[in-house]
């Protein structure tokens, strides 16, 4: 991945500044032919001003953007060849679905019965045959999402960017939708970037995610990786749950962590070396080699698991995860718990 | 509409009785004079007259026209540019509105007469040797009319094109549209009630309208309303001058409904 020969999306040092506010801080990545690449973030991290760099509706202050070797960056949005799905859809609401899929094709002059062969496939793809008259206003949120998928792909485009295409879905048609995307990309080998604010949408779709925060790329990795292995603080607490404590290295494989308490962890940081450590709330056992006992502060019940809240003595406050067997401990009841040293991440 | 409703409405009911309703119908009366319909005959049978009305048509065709052909790019310009500039077009757009008719056309005889500010340029300037005629003529009266009636296009048309989500052109450049076929296939079907009922208020307009012609027209320009008024206040022919109101009023009201029935089908066919 490291190689740039094999990037399809090569984005080198790109910045961009709105008045006083850093946007984008020297932003770089690569994407690879055919990868789905996640640019996770808050909103305001400037994951939506990359996209527009790469798409081409912002120019970036510094910096290039290349695809398959080919340098964009001053290219306007037309000639770029990117396919698009717009938070809400952008679908032409006084086209049908068929001249809808049309339209990208039309602009490239493609023969009549080229482009009704292409509509019918793209629309065929996404499962919408049949509806090829309607207007966009008599689809359901899911159909127009589908009609903006066959519109961004209709025309073989060499990247698609979809931003945050998920969002006005409800909660089971946009869990169906992202296994089809995600099928799909697959499918046509599409070198693809998904921007969300939605870490648990991240790891479902992504092979890899870019986690932003700020203007900058805080974390490039895999999805477990970047789940169990966190470079900081910000990517630790932004994705999944997490408690996050910060301590000295005592002596290799030894954390006393701030508040005195120490720890049994995997990691060959040099005795001395400030560290922050994370303990995954689905992590903790009955026991183990740390083990943690404190009294309930809050207990919720989740179907298939217990969340407690523990406060621990004489130290660190505990978000817990247990599978649900038995009773659910009531607060105030008294707990103890464990935590092996290769399920604790020190970075 | 219920009881309730409608008691708080009657100041205004009485008022739009006694004032518009009322001389309406009694203008109806005088055209009708006598109990026959001689003066209706007379509006519509005679060549010159007929002229009248052809005039009145051309000159609202044209005036609609060259509004649109003006206040499109203004309206859309002020729709898509920053705040600032669209509040400065707005200013620009809505300070003629505010300012009297009567003050805006003689400013218009000021600098379009035989010796005004145009023709003294022109010619100081070596352009041209003999002054261009501009006032007292068709040229004068549309120019007038034009910019008097621009406002009426202008807003309509902002309002329009605010309404298209800026993605959807975004969206379009992005699957390879030029900026012209961004125009022509996405904005100007989209904003089509705006361009349409911006032309339907300037033409309706138009066709009653009097102080400009009157005074850019010099009594040369024959538009309806301008003979009208000369019917009454210097031929003193009433029942002619109601007559042809009658028959304005009429055209008027049709040229509406037609554009209501166009616009309620549009809507129909894109729901």
């Amino acid at each position: 991945m490291s190689a740039s020969g094999s990037a399809d999306l090569l984005i080198e040092g790109v910045g961009k500044r709105f008045g006083d506010v850093v946007a984008l801080d020297h932003v770089s990545l690569q994407v690879a032919q055919g990868e789905l690449l996640t640019i996770l973030g808050p909103s305001g991290s400037g994951k939506t001003t990359l996209l527009k760099v790469v798409a081409g509706f912002e120019t970036p202050d510094a910096g290039r953007v290349t695809v398959g070797g080919v340098e964009i960056t001053a290219l306007p949005p037309a000639k770029r060849d990117i396919g698009m799905v717009f938070q809400n859809y952008a679908l032409f609401p006084h086209l049908s679905v068929a001249a809808n899929v049309a339209f990208p094709l039309e602009m490239r002059n493609v023969a009549k019965p080229e482009i009704e062969r292409r509509v019918a496939e793209a629309l065929a793809m996404v499962e919408l045959k049949g509806y090829e008259a309607r207007l966009p206003r008599q689809l359901s949120g899911g159909q127009q999402q589908r009609v903006a998928l066959a519109r961004a792909i209709v025309f073989n485009p060499r990247l698609l960017l979809l931003d945050e295409p998920f969002g006005a879905l409800d909660r089971k048609l946009r869990e169906t939708m992202q296994l089809e995307v995600r099928r799909l990309q697959r499918r046509l080998g599409l070198t693809t970037i998904f921007i969300t604010h939605d870490q648990e949408e991240a790891l479902v779709l992504s092979d890899r995610i870019a986690v932003m925060n700020r203007g900058t790329i805080q974390q490039i990795a895999t999805t477990t990786e970047i789940y169990e292995r966190p470079a900081n603080d910000f990517v630790a607490d932004f994705v999944g749950e997490s408690n996050i404590f910060h301590g000295t290295m005592s002596a290799p494989g030894m954390v006393v962590l701030d508040g005195g308490r120490a720890l049994q962890v995997r990691s060959d940081k040099p005795a001395g070396a400030k560290v922050g450590v994370l303990m995954r709330p689905e992590r903790f056992a009955p026991s183990g080699a740390n083990a943690f006992s404190g009294e309930v502060i809050e207990s919720v019940y989740l179907g298939t698991s217990f969340k407690l809240r523990l406060a621990c003595e004489g130290g660190p406050e505990l978000l817990v995860r247990q599978p649900a067997r038995g009773a659910l401990p009531a607060a105030g009841a008294r707990v103890t718990v464990g935590i092996e040293p290769e399920s604790i991440h020190v970075f | 509409m219920t009881g309730r409703g409608f008691l708080p409405a009657l100041p205004a009911l009485i008022l739009l009785f006694v004032f518009f309703l009322f001389p309406v119908v009694r203008m109806l009366g005088f055209s009708l004079e006598g109990g026959t319909l001689d003066w209706y005959a007379k509006a519509l049978g005679e060549q010159l007259y007929l002229r009248v009305f052809w005039n009145t048509f051309e000159i609202a065709l044209l005036v609609t026209f060259f509004c649109l052909l003006l206040g499109y790019p203004l309206g859309f310009l002020m729709a898509t540019t920053t705040p600032f500039w669209a509040t400065v077009g707005f200013i620009f757009v809505l300070l003629p509105l505010w300012t009297s008719v009567l003050v805006r056309t003689y400013a218009w005889m000021v600098l379009l007469g035989r010796n005004g500010v145009f023709n003294r340029t022109l010619m100081e300037a070596g352009i041209t040797t003999d002054p261009i005629p501009m006032l007292h003529n068709f040229t004068g009266v549309l120019i007038g009319m034009v910019h008097v009636l621009l406002p009426y296009m202008v807003l309509p048309i902002y309002g329009a094109v605010r309404k298209v989500d800026p993605a959807i052109p975004a969206a379009a450049a992005g699957l390879g549209a030029s900026s012209f076929a961004i125009f022509r296939r996405i904005y100007l079907p989209l904003t089509l009630n705006g361009i349409f009922a911006g032309s339907v208020l300037v033409f309706v307009l138009s066709l009653g309208f009097f102080i400009t012609p009157a005074l850019l027209g010099g009594g040369r320009v024959m538009m309806i309303a301008v003979l009208i008024e000369q019917q009454v206040r210097e031929a003193l022919n009433w029942p002619f001058a109601a007559a042809l109101s009658a028959v304005l009023l009429v055209f008027t009201f049709a040229v509406y409904a037609m554009a209501q029935r166009f616009t309620r089908s549009e809507a129909e066919a894109a729901r």
